[in-house]
């Protein structure tokens, strides 16, 4: 410990302090400062830029998503409007059945009418028809029956039979 | 918490790694001085002076110099390197350079004053140099006051030019392209933001910790480059000095002192949540602990630094005292993985103390909603 202290060089210290803290001076003026600082400007810059690359990530991944949502909306209108319109074929489809069955029935309806007419009209004329004839017979008929003065006076007195009961 | 004990145990670890290499160095140097024995017995001075001259090779290697030598014989008394300018303030200032001393071997005449290198330090002299030593062989001469440009703070200076360097690039590249780090930025802007978001952050708090994180980051990358830079053939030790340690773990303590707020010095003088005769044994021991941070700090850098440095120059000195082939491949095999192990230390110490300097000044910021 003697040897230590005797040792000790006081010169070499006081240089030693002296150029130590002119070094420390000067780098940190011209060295660790402007090195720090660009580092730490990096360092900011990478985690702005990482962050950017997050943001643009992101951004994408909604974007996507946005397309995505727009395709599934659209697809859905597709299927909406086909249905539909399978829906309004379907109901053409059965309205005109319904309208032609509907015309059918109203045309039967109609010639059944008419043919019914038709023959109402034919049995009307056929009767008056057959009245005009039973009234041409029995005119005739009339006629000769009633042309000597004995056969009316028999008709007279039969019908006088037939009508005394 | 649980962080700040983990360190502990890491940097014990460590040391017991560090103390079982030097512990096998020594066994093998004992089994080589017995070998050497039985084949060589006429000469045991010859070797006992290589041995001496490997030991006082490394206490001069790890202990700081007036001189930048890459390599030096101290027998012949030639020197590889260049010498160091000298500041000592003694009736005034003197600045020479010290090649005047001549490693030890003439006296400096600097304005009418002279001085005398001896044993790695400068005494003021007569014009003969005459050194009066006393009974435990230490000059008794006055030693004037030594701001020297040592080996230390040559080395402190490169290393602060090297991180200036390194990191001003790095600021100026964000700039240049945009905020993307170019270069060998690429590799330390990692550390910087590990500083940041695993040592400061957590620690202090993501409230304030931006005041800290200019110490920090300096505190770390010097400790760390200084740690590397002894590493090399330079063999320059900065942290390996206590002195260097003492004023970064100093500065430690001051900002955690000047910062510390309320809470701090009543978790110290009247700890909350505990009965009061704890409290009164608590305030002395939390008191103590307060100087005793920075000191541990100091400690730990140092002893491991130096600790590391020995180790690697024992077994490198390993390398002349066997000079065979076995030992020599074994010395250098041992000194390359310790050298690795020391690359690991260099940034392991630098993250500790500065990890431990976070936990500090969180403890003296921390505010009284966070109860623990």
């Amino acid at each position: 410990m003697e040897k230590l202290i005797n040792d000790f060089s006081y010169g070499l210290f006081f240089w030693q302090t002296l150029l130590f803290i002119a070094l420390l001076l000067l780098l940190r003026k011209f060295a660790w400062k402007p090195i720090l600082d660009a580092v730490s400007e990096r360092e900011e810059g990478i985690k702005d830029a990482l962050g950017e690359a997050e943001k643009a990530r992101k951004e994408m991944h909604n974007l996507k998503s946005a397309n995505e949502q727009i395709l599934k909306e659209a697809r859905a209108e597709r299927e909406l409007l086909l249905k539909d319109a399978r829906d309004i074929k379907n109901k053409m489809i059965t309205d005109a059945k319904d309208e032609a069955q509907e015309q059918a029935t109203k045309m039967i309806a109609q010639a059944r009418e008419s043919i019914s007419n038709e023959k109402q009209a034919a049995i009307i004329e056929l009767k008056n028809q057959v009245a005009e004839l039973s009234i041409g017979i029995a005119k005739k008929v009339v006629q000769q029956e009633l042309s000597s003065e004995e056969k009316q006076t028999a008709l007279i007195e039969k019908m006088l039979k037939d009508l005394s009961l | 918490m649980h962080k700040f004990y983990s360190h502990y145990y890491l940097s014990d670890m460590q040391k017991n790694i560090l103390r079982n290499f030097l512990l096998i160095s020594v066994f093998l140097l004992s089994l080589n001085s017995y070998s050497q024995h039985e084949t060589d017995p006429q000469k045991p001075e010859a070797k006992k002076d290589l041995k001496t001259k490997i030991k006082e090779d490394i206490r001069h290697h790890v202990k700081d110099s007036y001189y930048f030598d890459f390599n030096a014989d101290s027998e012949t008394g030639v020197y590889h390197g260049f010498s160091l300018p000298v500041i000592l303030i003694d009736n005034g200032l003197h600045v020479f350079m010290s090649s005047k001393f001549d490693h030890g071997k003439k006296v400096a005449e600097v304005n009418g004053n002279y001085y005398k290198l001896y044993h790695n330090k400068i005494y003021k002299t007569d014009a003969s140099g005459t050194l009066s030593l006393n009974e435990h062989l230490h000059p008794t001469n006055a030693k004037p006051l030594d701001f020297s440009i040592t080996k230390g703070v040559f080395g402190i200076l490169i290393v602060s030019l090297i991180i200036f360097l390194i990191f001003s690039n790095l600021a100026k590249s964000y700039a240049k392209n945009g905020a993307i780090p170019t270069g060998v930025g690429r590799f330390f802007e990692p550390l910087v933001i590990y500083i940041r978001d695993e040592v400061a952050i957590p620690s202090i708090g993501e409230k304030k910790y931006k005041r800290y994180m200019p110490f920090l980051l300096t505190v770390f990358f010097f400790i760390w480059f200084s740690n590397l830079i002894g590493i090399t053939p330079f063999g320059m030790n900065i942290t390996g000095n206590l002195a260097v340690t003492a004023a970064l773990a100093i500065l430690t303590f001051l900002i955690t002192q000047f910062s510390s707020n309320k809470n701090y010095w009543k978790h110290i003088f009247w700890m909350p949540g505990v009965p009061v005769p704890m409290k009164i044994i608590l305030a002395p021991i939390e008191l103590l602990g307060v100087f005793i941070k920075p000191f541990a700090l100091m400690m730990r850098l140092y002893a491991n630094i130096f600790a590391g440095h020995i180790v690697i120059y024992s077994i490198l000195g390993l390398l002349f005292v066997f000079k065979s082939y076995i030992g020599g491949t074994l010395s250098f095999g041992l000194a390359l993985v310790i050298s690795i192990l020391e690359l690991l230390v260099a940034i392991l110490q630098a993250y500790i103390f500065t990890m431990l300097s976070a936990l500090y000044f969180g403890f003296a910021t921390e505010e009284h909603s966070e109860e623990h």
